[in-house]
């Protein structure tokens, strides 16, 4: 059992008390919600003719079903079941006086980003929506999990949700990264060692000296994708990174307040001397990008690797995944990534749809092209990102590199709008998971990467190491270093 | 509050094999633009089902309609949180499930619509599904209570977490009436939060 841990101090802040079924009814301190999974909660509030008890303490955004070119954002929207969420989260935010960050409001975007960048997310609280990559908001150092639509019910209708407490799992990251390595590229890497279902039962505490040195932006990647490594959760400790984030955001009080707050969140640290349940150390130094090469998060190497053969695998259930994943990739044993023809470049999602990615992206593509026949979209990750992205000129270099510069939305992360694979179509994707038939297409076939990597491989026309297009390629590996490992 | 007791559940099975079965193949998104779940049914594991062509292949779900126990193996439910895919299960016409292990957000689901979720280690699970393909017609029942599963004259230990299993069997797994009685608590404990509008 874990003790003085952030997790364990938030917890018992926000648990209001036991309940019969030996669950903890705990406060949700920000309820965020969106247009997918929460009308069918309004309707069974309605039904029970129950009122919304914290108002004030929810936001409502839209962004899985939303167009993401301009001239299509004009209501009523062309997708008529669309329009239908649309207009339905409208009535029931206005219905229960609920603020909701529409078109008009120049902040919409993905919950994951709006509520972090307008301030709303803060450390040491409790964060829920109706959306697994809540974890994001861990990032803060709160506690943030993704709810199911019943649940959703539960937080509208008491503000809270049933739970048991889940084991916590330190994770230090050692070392510092190399030029061309990210955030992304050390949650890749943790998802690689632990697997995709390594965190079940547990929520990961990410620190270390490599989890320091990250700013927010990186954070929130790394949190985003605790999910796809199983954790409900992932949060990391707050530190002045985090303060100075906060500081002068829209709805982060100013002056002594702030100063108040920043003793809470101070005080809800882990202590030095917090125990957990088990502690794993994984060393980044020296790593490589990483890109997966299969069709789960945990099918994931080092761009210098090669893509490891079925026989290679331990157990049988292992083998099998791996051929089911070399079948639907296409992939040949010994095979690198590197060289791996891509049709789509996609930058964007709750993972990778902050400035600073948009940032690293343009860094890659100013003075190149993307290449012939590559289909490439970059999608901020909510208005407010694209503005401040417009303000310093990104868009210009995305737009003169030949990417499509689109509005803020879930886009081609899950294709509930027209962004979407067609057939077989590879994708170099800055999102967060590669399943069979994510982006849309149930034979397209996805690669995660982070956006410089994308960038990159839009430019190439294959996956390539991004490093190549910086001044020192000291580091650099082609396809003919993988087989010289490979052989 | 629900009245319903679960203290079992029993049917036919259908056997749906592999690890890391995800809730995107469970129900594709595209099926998720509806502002009901009524339809779910229809869309479960829906590309999964169909040939290119577009029909019916021999997906489990296909050959072994009418049952009431699914059976699958690890981190089943895993990826996006959407209640969609255990709606869709339900209303398809499962009651429970036995697996080698459930992602967290999807046996939540599970527990927020009465759907036992029963855990066992590999060999017993694998078992269990030849069995089903051997007998497609054969009965299984999962007994909440003693954590059991019995189904051709044998009877095989499961688990069932514990607020699962006492909400199940109490018939308090509709948590909103349950913690709606507790609101001024709540208020309470929101009014200590430094975070929070009016606090001290
Ligand atoms: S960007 Fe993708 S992962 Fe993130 S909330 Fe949208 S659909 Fe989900």
């Amino acid at each position: 059992m874990s003790r003085n841990t952030l997790y364990d101090k938030v917890w018992e802040k926000h648990r209001v008390t036991e309940l019969p079924n030996g669950q903890d009814q705990l406060f949700i301190g920000l309820h965020l919600i969106h247009e997918v999974t929460s009308p069918q909660a309004f309707g069974m509030l309605r039904e029970r003719d129950l009122d919304v008890a914290f108002p004030d303490r929810t936001y409502a955004t839209t962004d899985h079903i939303v167009p993401t070119e301009t001239e299509k954002r004009d209501r009523p929207l062309e997708d008529a079941q669309a329009e239908e969420m649309l207009s339905a989260l409208e009535r029931n935010t206005g219905e229960n006086g609920i603020t909701f960050f529409g078109f008009e409001s120049g902040r919409q975007g993905i919950t994951h980003v709006v509520a972090p960048e307008l301030g709303l997310s803060q450390p040491g609280m409790t964060v829920a929506c109706g959306d697994s990559h809540t974890s994001t908001h861990g990032a803060f150092g709160s506690i943030g999990v993704g709810v199911g639509t019943s649940q959703i019910r539960d937080i509208l209708a008491t503000g809270c949700i049933a739970a048991e407490k889940q084991r916590v799992r330190r994770i230090e990251v050692e070392g510092s990264l190399g030029e061309g390595v990210y955030a992304k590229d050390v949650i890749l890497k943790i998802i690689q060692e632990l697997g995709v279902d390594g965190g079940v039962g547990h929520v990961y505490e990410y620190g270390g000296p490599a989890v320091r040195e990250l700013d927010m932006e990186g954070r929130l990647a790394v949190c985003n994708m605790s999910i796809e490594g199983g954790a409900r959760a992932g949060y990391i400790n707050p530190d002045e990174t985090t303060y100075e984030y906060l500081r002068g955001r829209e709805y982060v009080p100013e002056g002594q307040e702030f100063e108040e707050l920043k003793a809470y969140w101070e005080s809800i640290r882990s202590d030095e001397d917090a125990e957990y349940d088990d502690v794993v150390t994984i060393d980044v130094d020296g790593m490589d990008p990483l890109v997966t090469w299969g069709i789960n998060p945990g099918q994931v190497i080092e761009v210098s690797e090669p893509i490891p053969a079925p026989e290679d695998f331990e157990t049988g259930t292992e083998r099998k995944a791996a051929r089911k994943a070399y079948d639907h990739m296409d992939h040949e044993p010994g095979d690198s990534m590197l060289g791996y023809d891509v049709d789509v470049a996609f930058l964007g999602t709750c993972t990778n749809g902050r400035v600073s990615d948009f940032e690293v992206a343009a860094d890659v593509l100013a003075g190149n092209t993307v290449a012939e026949g590559v289909r490439a979209l970059a999608v901020p990750g909510s208005e407010t990102v694209r503005e401040q992205c417009e303000a310093r000129g990104l868009d210009e270099v995305f737009i003169e590199a030949g990417f499509q510069w689109r509005r803020a939305g879930c886009s081609m992360c899950l294709a509930m709008n027209d962004d979407s694979l067609e057939g077989d179509e590879v994708c170099a994707s800055s999102s967060n998971r590669n399943f069979v038939g994510r982006q849309g297409s149930k034979d397209g076939r996805t690669v995660l990467m982070s956006p410089a990597m994308v960038a990159a491989a839009a430019v190439e026309g294959e996956v390539t190491d991004v490093r190549r297009f910086f001044d020192d390629r000291a580091r650099t590996v082609s396809a003919d270093d993988v087989e010289e490992v490979a052989d | 509050m629900a009245e319903n007791h679960i203290t079992e559940v029993s049917g036919t099975g259908v056997p749906i094999r592999g690890n890391d079965i995800d809730t995107d193949q469970i129900l594709p998104a595209r099926f998720m633009k509806e502002v009901t779940f009524d339809n779910m049914a229809d869309y479960l594991f829906y590309d999964a089902r169909r040939d290119d062509d577009g029909t019916l292949n021999d997906h489990p779900l296909n050959v072994y309609e009418g049952a009431n126990v699914a059976v699958v193996n690890k981190n089943f439910g895993c990826g996006s949180s959407r209640e969609h895919a255990p709606q869709a299960m339900m209303r398809w016409g499962v009651d429970g499930v036995v697996g080698e292990s459930f992602a967290e957000i999807f046996r939540d689901n599970c527990k927020s619509l009465g759907i036992p979720a029963a855990t066992a280690d590999r060999e017993t699970v694998t078992d269990l599904q030849d069995w089903i393909e051997a007998n497609p017609d054969g009965e299984i029942e999962i007994d909440v209570e003693a954590e059991t599963v019995t189904y051709g004259g044998r009877t095989v230990d499961v688990e069932i977490d514990d607020a699962m299993k006492e909400a199940l069997v109490e018939g308090i797994w509709d948590t909103t009436a349950l913690m709606y009685s507790n609101l001024s608590k709540v208020e309470e404990t929101a009014a200590q939060l430094a975070y929070v509008e009016g606090a001290d």
